[in-house]
């Protein structure tokens, strides 16, 4: 019920036309949904909502395909970059994006994702990361930072025991076939429109076929940092990013001339 | 034809938010830089107390959208007030 009569204003800010008007079974002030929010963005800007092709994998975003008014497809655990680069192979008028979790990306998936930046396929991947397993009830990551508590690091993670932190971006960034790799966050309003651009700019990199793409998103985790909502966004911003460095890690020259055209534009 | 009155509307933009999708994150709350969105005094559907505009401060808004781009359910919408009627408009 709208007690105001929008049709005769000005539509400053709606919601996107991919994505359904439909309650997100995600949990208060977790990340996915702005990023859920971004993406149907970015698809409507672009136009490319009939090509469109999410690649949702298993965790949090495990039922994105609700949400989203495009083609979706369900991948085997830490499997969408394959089951993107059968999509973009068959069918390269196809845009496909996988959307991962860390869980998915950093710890099962991990040769799946190495592979197909290596192979320098042409898709898009969006790799949410909030440093735990959100679905499974909040078990250590490989992306958990040290000393934070988990449900399987009940102390604190400890390096003896469990390791050191990956840092997906560094990492895939030292290979020859991603064309573009850059690490966003959306703990404060400009961070969420900063992430937008990346995104954008990772689907129009594939749109011109220029390789793999790949946006790292740092997104909380409220139920299971056992944090209210905007102090889990605190709590990103003060531990979070010391660790995983906000920016661009890998830009070719054909997408650096490619942002180029949309700086002037 | 159609006039509408500019003055009838006190407020320049003004927010709409969808209760009852609402989860009671209180992200836009912390977001929004003239507060003018507050905590509801009821609970909604789903169980949670919703975001809602606080009326004395509802004149505040200036339409930024930072409301908008913070919420991770999409329940925010922005609109601001034409200062034309689209039905006098040639």
């Amino acid at each position: 019920m709208r007690l105001e009569t929008p049709e005769f204003d000005t539509v400053l800010y709606h919601r996107p036309e991919s994505l359904e008007d439909y309650p997100l079974h995600l949990c208060p002030g977790c990340g996915h949904g702005i990023v859920h929010r971004l993406i149907a963005e970015v698809v409507d800007e672009l136009g490319i909502r009939e090509r469109a092709v999410c690649v949702a994998s298993i965790g949090c975003m495990v039922n994105s395909y609700h949400y989203f008014k495009f083609d979706g497809l369900e991948s085997a655990h830490g499997r969408a970059p394959a089951v993107a680069t059968a999509i973009k192979r068959c069918h390269p008028h196809l845009v496909p994006f996988t959307y991962q979790g860390d869980g998915d990306l950093a710890a099962i998936g991990t040769a799946e994702i190495v592979h197909a930046c290596a192979r320098g396929e042409n898709f898009t991947t969006i790799f949410v990361n909030n440093a735990i397993y959100g679905m499974t009830g909040g078990q250590m990551a490989p992306t958990t930072l040290l000393g934070m508590y988990s449900t399987s690091t009940t102390g604190g993670r400890e390096p003896a025991r469990s390791g050191y932190p990956i840092r997906v971006c560094e990492m895939l960034s030292a290979l020859d076939g991603p064309a573009y790799i850059a690490r966003e966050s959306v703990h404060k309003p400009s961070a969420v429109r900063k992430a937008k651009q990346a995104i954008k700019l990772a689907f129009r990199t594939q749109l011109a076929g220029l390789g793999m793409s790949l946006v790292e998103v740092l997104s909380p985790c409220p139920v299971n940092w056992r944090l209210e909502p905007v102090d889990a966004m605190k709590w990103l911003a003060e531990h979070m990013l010391p660790q995983y460095p906000l920016g661009e890690y890998k830009v070719i020259e054909a997408v650096a001339a490619l942002k180029k055209e949309t700086d002037h534009a | 034809m159609v006039t509408l009155v500019v003055a009838a509307y006190p407020k320049t933009s003004y927010i709409v938010i969808d209760e009852e999708k609402c989860k009671g994150c209180h992200l836009c709350i912390a977001a929004c830089p003239n507060g003018v969105i507050g905590q509801a005094s009821h609970i909604n559907r789903m169980g949670y107390i919703p975001a809602t505009v606080i009326r004395e401060k509802a004149e505040e808004c200036t339409g930024c959208t930072v409301c908008a781009i913070m919420c991770p359910d999409t329940v925010i919408s922005v609109y601001r007030h034409d200062r034309v009627s689209t039905h006098s408009a040639p």
